[in-house]
């Protein structure tokens, strides 16, 4: 069940709509194994924003199995094999199993989405990508009643990423979701930018994106889905969770002991580009702030 | 080899260092200006002169060891290294002050943020001694003195490497290397052979207090 979210983010938006799960409606949906239907109700007046080139979008990554710097995934992720790519889908699942890409691009419908995308490092990007609701893969591969979590795993291939090389993070890179986050019609997977198919630097040929998160949940070139009972490890907690949480959402009142998070560096201004104010959930705070009622934010970061 | 080095940079006049030393900044901030830094010029910059501040530091330290070990003679362009190397922490610093956080919060960022307040103390040492960079100043407060002050270079080297060590994110060899230079540089000023005999000595007279003498130690033999 695809387009349950209507883009908000297109330069011709005149009328903003986006659709609107409340938490109750997400939570019986999440526990019949189907989502409900969404609402479409009219969010909060955005911006219309253009989004980034292609250009910027495709240099300018940070995907450290291919180097540390921004520059080094464009340059080094062409050695990545994409063909053939299995995807292992296993834990509370009905049907786990090893999937080929082609499988599961077959089922799934691919939309486009236009979501704002903002880095942990203070800068964003507007990036149009065209990809699959992650509900809707989970909901073909059936999941259990009682599953909480979603971990993701990245290709480790030590041949063809020299970034693997330097034990930087705890290789592979994991990232996790709760069930309900992952089940949000805001959530996806990934496979194009710009109606083409997604390049090796970001992530190819799938990868996951949350947009009201830091970009490094977004978690790149999956080879492994597994539904879990408990929460599952993050890379980036791993190393440093002190700087990192395992929500990590956008939230411009609580600060990161190394960035402030107040505003972000909109890329594509040039050198004198101007900070613009960070938005609650990235700016998708209608949509996915009553997932985390009751939650302290500064607690859960 | 090392004597017509020597000799060759005999005729090599210190302005001509004060010439070339703002060819590097004036080079990364056109490519900046005319497009050529990819699409985030601003953070670009601020890493590049982070690193040329950070070379400066370590030629500047380099000149002592290089004499006394390899007997190649850079004194008389220490002061302009030196002068140079405060200058590019300078639009280092500026650079983060304008076009990064574009004047925001700048006091929270300074006592936050470790590996801002750690760079901007060394900064705040390097103040005095671009500012007694000269003869006259040497005259004023006596070459003792004044030794005695630019002997802060070495903490100064220490924050950079510490600030470079605590800005990156995950493992990352870079400033590891870099830490390990500026540590064997100052490694190399310390008389290890007189170290061991005084504090044996000390040790003999005094065990509690064997581990001292290591700054005194350092500061002595740093000739200047
Ligand atoms: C002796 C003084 C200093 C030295 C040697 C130094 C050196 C460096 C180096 C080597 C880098 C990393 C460059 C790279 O990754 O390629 C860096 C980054 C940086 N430095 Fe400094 N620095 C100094 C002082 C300062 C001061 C005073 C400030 C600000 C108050 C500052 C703010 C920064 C910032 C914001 C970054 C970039 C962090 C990021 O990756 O976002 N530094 N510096």
């Amino acid at each position: 069940m695809a387009y349950r979210w209507k883009n908000t983010l297109t330069a011709d938006a005149v009328t903003p709509y986006s659709a609107f799960l409340n938490r109750r409606q997400l939570m019986a949906g999440a526990a019949a194994g189907a989502i409900a239907g969404a609402l479409p109700v009219s969010a909060r007046a955005q911006e219309a924003l253009e989004p980034n080139t292609w250009e910027e979008i495709t240099t300018y990554n940070n995907y450290y199995e291919f180097g540390t710097g921004k520059e080094d995934p464009a340059r080094n992720a062409h050695r990545l094999t994409i063909d053939p790519w299995t995807v292992r889908i296993d834990g509370l699942v009905d049907k786990p199993g090893d999937y080929s890409f082609a499988d599961i691009l077959s089922q799934m419908t691919i939309e486009e989405r236009i979501y704002r995308f903002r880095c942990v490092e203070a800068w964003s990007m507007v990036i149009p990508w065209n990809g699959f609701e992650l509900a809707d893969l989970l909901d073909w591969v059936g999941v259990q009643s009682s599953a909480k979590y979603v971990a993701f795993e990245t290709a480790l291939r030590p041949d063809e990423m020299p970034g693997v090389a330097s034990p930087v993070l705890d290789w592979p890179y994991v990232e996790g979701l709760r069930l309900d986050e992952a089940m949000h019609p805001l959530t996806m997977m990934a496979t194009g930018i710009y109606g083409r198919d997604i390049p090796k630097q970001n992530g190819a040929p799938m990868r996951l994106v949350v947009p009201w998160k830091y970009g490094f949940k977004s978690i790149k070139s999956i080879v492994r889905i597994t539904l879990t009972e408990d929460e599952p490890p993050a890379s980036w907690n791993i190393a440093n969770p002190r700087e990192y949480g395992f929500y990590s959402n956008v939230n411009p009142n609580v600060d990161h002991p190394r960035w402030s998070q107040a505003t972000e560096r909109r890329i594509g201004g040039g050198l004198f580009a101007k900070r613009h104010p960070t938005l609650m959930f990235n700016g998708y705070e209608d949509e996915v702030a009553p997932l985390y009622d009751g939650m302290d934010l500064t607690k859960f970061i | 080899m090392v004597h017509a080095l020597n000799t060759g940079l005999r005729h090599v006049p210190a302005w001509a260092l004060y010439l070339m030393a703002p060819v590097p900044v004036v080079w990364i901030y056109y490519l900046g200006l005319t497009g050529q830094l990819g699409v985030d010029p601003a953070k670009v910059i601020e890493h590049q002169l982070g690193i040329w501040s950070l070379w400066l530091l370590i030629a500047g330290l380099a000149v002592t060891p290089l004499r006394r070990f390899a007997g190649v003679n850079l004194l008389k362009f220490r002061r302009a290294i030196g002068v140079t190397a405060f200058f590019y922490v300078l639009a280092h610093l500026l650079t983060w002050l304008v076009l990064d956080v574009q004047f925001q919060n700048v006091w929270a960022d300074i006592v936050k943020r470790w590996y801002i307040t750690v760079g901007m103390a060394a900064f705040v040492l390097m103040v005095p001694l671009a500012v007694t960079s000269n003869n006259r100043s040497i005259r004023k407060i006596g070459a003792g003195a004044w030794r005695r002050l630019h002997r802060l270079v070495y903490p100064i080297a220490l924050l950079a490497a510490l600030h470079f060590l605590l800005l990156v994110k995950g493992f990352q060899w870079e400033p590891i290397i870099y830490a390990a230079v500026i540590a064997g540089l100052l490694a190399m000023r310390v008389r290890w052979d007189a170290l061991w005999t005084r504090q044996r000595a000390s040790h003999r007279e005094n065990p509690a207090r064997s581990g001292a003498g290591l700054g005194g130690e350092l500061s002595q033999s740093s000739r200047y």
